[in-house]
């Protein structure tokens, strides 16, 4: 079955029961036992939901890997998959990782004596540097946010292998249709499914699919403890968003090329981040491990203050957090998803305070274009 | 003037009573992730949904005030609410918790927490001697359940109060058997208060959700970082569910204290029947205490059968009450705490309860109390 009809059909969506095509939202919390001696697949909400288990079907289905996990969101998923590590645990993490990452390792994870070190990931000699006697885990995202920096992950994954830790990718910027971790030798791959896999800014949701079933167990044990679990009616909603995954980003990913292209002609930009541009350092590479360059970029204003202009005048669009949505969405990195980071940190990540992230939406690319002009020119 | 407003008129209306924009009745559903900002440094308040939701907010609200409490804050679970607290310590804290407690509390502190490095120590909170005897140098808090879970135990909140608030501990009480229609453990002297809003607060076994009541405002805003951190929120459509179940709740409660009691008196004359666990029977324990802090017994029992066999038939015969794991629902359920929920808990400690082969749970709900005595007769026969 190829890609386009896996999203289609790999969620076995045709109720059994009913013949219903949209899978049943099952809006209950238990489940009824009609026998003591054996009882059903379903005893409590929390420990499994069939409308959850479709979306977990599903995921695991598309990223290639043995079991699916949905969370209450894209932090939930990260926070569950890092709470399989104990005290006294290492683990080696990119440098520009999500802000809400950096907080839950700096702030949290930190407390229970679980160390990290960040280093330059697309850099695979700083990785190999990194790894000590207790490191357990490699934590990746590529291409990094917001500056889509591309980490090897066939290279990077090897080199965990080897020291027997695992390798955890946040593939939340490629989504399965782009970018297959699992496939490069990754061990667990995480989305923050908010994004492209939900596609509508309408739902809060994060997913976890693991290579093995071994990893699966862990995961499913945190995942039933901490109880960060996915509410049916948003598992039904990201089942409904990833039907148009690929439909989506086909369009998506052309119009983020016709505007990546129109902001490095223009003069009062200094440099465009985008992975489908010739001039972009990592492209090569990334072209080898993904199928396309996403629908996200960034560009950088030369002065401040054409950046605070652009901010306050750029009509048709949102200006707001998130990412990989139908709507445009024009965000300021430094006040918004990187605020949690410490200035002078983030400004030698070059988050500088004239950098814009733009995740292009479906509208017509003439209008985006034309609204970005105007702001510009005010 | 500003009228005075009820428990119940605060549980119907909610807190800001309806929509202000366009005057619906019921509380909208944001299904957003994310807000439009007005301009740069212009927010309108709300910028991403796992930050805050409007109507995760409304919810959130309208409980911290039934609760009399500043604030609460919404989770997709009572676990996941519960977590959330576990968050506020950290390697080499310890923590005193009640033996008698829900089996997935348990797991999370023996299994999980336990490879962070933080200790427990389980001791019978009915006893406030047992409490001081378990503080140690590195003691953080002090955590109860009241009732507890399954056999009805009742800890005097108040005098654990006193000792937590001697100690400079903190004392966290899962308040979800009663709700604050019963029982207000804030006013009691507790600093949070734990919800399973699985249970009576959503009240229909159609949704999962965990709250947090507090009052002090930097802990309130430590657990908010967590909230935000660890991003196991509550959805805003199940935050609308929760709105729609504290409606009803008090009319629910009150139905369903009414069944209990009559659901207990009927088991205790019942030969087949050894003992019946219930704060609402006048012989009961924890009758007294009980009552002197709150004003009700809830509607959650659990009985023991004199032959083992008769379990099996029970759970097997049973045609109106479910037989599912959860309580605080308008349909009831009857557990098997031994296999279902408190399955995690070591034997030692299960027998040392009575938590055995012999115990059931009923989670009574606001069918005809008639068919539910006659539906347990006939299964018992």
């Amino acid at each position: 079955m190829n890609f386009g009809t896996k999203l289609i059909h790999a969620s076995g969506d045709i109720d059994p029961a009913t013949g219903s095509v949209s899978t049943p939202i099952y809006q209950t919390s238990t489940f009824h036992q009609f026998d003591i001696e054996n009882f059903g697949k379903y005893d409590y909400a929390r420990s499994g939901n069939p409308t959850r288990e479709v979306v977990e079907t599903l995921i695991a289905e598309l990223e290639g890997g043995e079991c699916g996990f949905a969370f209450a969101s894209g932090m939930a998923a990260i926070c569950s998959v890092l709470s399989i590590f104990s005290s006294g645990d290492h683990v080696v993490i990119c440098g520009d990782v999500y802000g809400g990452t950096y907080r839950a390792t700096t702030k949290l994870f930190s407390r229970f004596n679980i160390e990290f070190t960040f280093v330059d990931a697309s850099n695979l000699e700083e990785i190999e540097k990194a790894f000590k006697e207790n490191t357990k885990g490699l934590y990746l995202e590529t291409p990094s946010n917001p500056l889509l920096k591309v980490t090897d992950l066939r290279a990077a994954s090897k080199i965990a292998k080897e020291r027997n830790a695992i390798t955890i990718v946040d593939n939340t910027f490629m989504s399965p249709y782009l970018q297959r971790p699992i496939e490069l030798g990754v061990d667990i791959v995480i989305h923050s499914a908010t994004k492209f896999l939900g596609g509508h800014s309408d739902v809060i949701a994060g997913l976890v699919v693991t290579k093995t079933k071994e990893l699966g167990d862990r995961v499913y044990q945190i995942q039933n403890t901490f109880g960060a679990v996915l509410g049916p009616q948003d598992s039904w909603l990201l089942v409904r968003g990833i039907k148009t995954l690929k439909v989506r980003l086909d369009a998506l990913q052309k119009s983020a090329q016709k505007l990546a292209q129109w902001l490095e002609s223009r003069v009062e930009v200094e440099k465009v981040y985008y992975l489908g541009l010739e001039s972009m350092e990592g492209r090569e590479l990334h072209l080898e491990q993904a199928d396309g360059a996403g629908a996200v970029l960034s560009f950088k204003f030369k002065t401040l203050e054409r950046t605070t202009i652009f901010l306050n005048n750029v009509k048709n669009v949102a200006v707001a957090v998130s990412l990989g949505s139908v709507e445009t969405i024009v965000s300021y990195p430094a006040k918004m998803s990187h605020a949690s980071i410490p200035k002078e940190e983030r400004e030698e990540l070059g988050i500088t305070d004239t950098l814009i992230r733009v995740s292009v939406g479906l509208e017509d690319i003439e209008d985006l274009i034309e609204s970005f002009r105007e702001a510009i020119e005010k | 003037m500003t009228l005075k407003k009820s428990f119940e008129t605060i549980a119907v209306s909610g807190v800001s009573g309806g929509d202000k924009a366009t005057g619906a009745i019921s509380y909208p559903i944001y299904q957003s992730a994310t807000f439009r900002h007005n301009g740069l440094n212009n927010s309108t308040g709300y910028d991403y949904s796992r930050a805050q939701n409007p109507t995760r907010e409304e919810a959130e609200k309208t409980l911290a005030v039934l609760e009399g409490g500043k604030e609460s804050i919404g989770f997709s679970s009572g676990v996941a609410a519960i977590t959330a607290c576990i968050h506020l310590f950290k390697t080499g804290d310890h923590i005193i918790l009640s033996d008698d407690l829900y089996g997935g509390t348990y797991r999370l502190f023996e299994d999980t927490y336990k490879d962070f490095g933080i200790s427990v120590t389980f001791v019978d909170t009915t006893d406030t001697k047992t409490i001081l005897d378990a503080i140690e140098s590195n003691t953080k808090a002090v955590f109860i359940e009241t009732p507890s879970n399954p056999m009805m135990k009742v800890t005097d909140i108040r005098a654990v109060a006193d000792i937590t608030k001697s100690k400079g501990l903190l004392l966290i009480v899962d308040n979800t058997f009663l709700t604050p229609y019963y029982q207000k453990p804030l006013e009691l002297g507790a600093d949070l208060v734990i919800h399973s809003g699985t249970k009576f607060i959503g009240g229909h076994h159609d949704l999962l959700a965990g709250f947090i009541v507090g009052n002090d405002e930097e802990i309130l805003q430590k657990l908010r970082r967590i909230h935000m951190s660890t991003g196991a929120t509550l959805s805003p459509f199940d935050s609308w569910l929760v709105l729609r179940g504290l409606k009803t709740l008090h009319i629910r409660l009150d139905r369903a204290q009414e069944n209990s009691i009559k659901v207990a008196k009927y088991l205790q004359s019942n030969p087949n029947i050894e003992k019946v666990y219930y704060v609402g029977l006048e012989d009961f324990e924890g009758y007294e205490l009980n009552k002197k802090q709150s004003t009700g017994f809830g509607a959650t029992l659990s009985f023991r059968v004199k032959d083992k066999e008769l379990v099996s038939k029970i759970l097997n015969n049973v045609q109106v009450i479910r037989f599912a794991e959860s309580l605080g629902g308008v349909e009831t359920l009857i557990t098997y705490p031994i296999t279902q929920t408190h399955s995690e808990i070591p034997e030692e400690i299960k027998t040392r309860l009575g938590v055995d082969e012999y115990l059931l749970r009923l989670s009574v709900g606001i069918e005809n109390v008639e068919d539910l005595i006659n539906d347990l007769e006939n299964a018992i026969n």
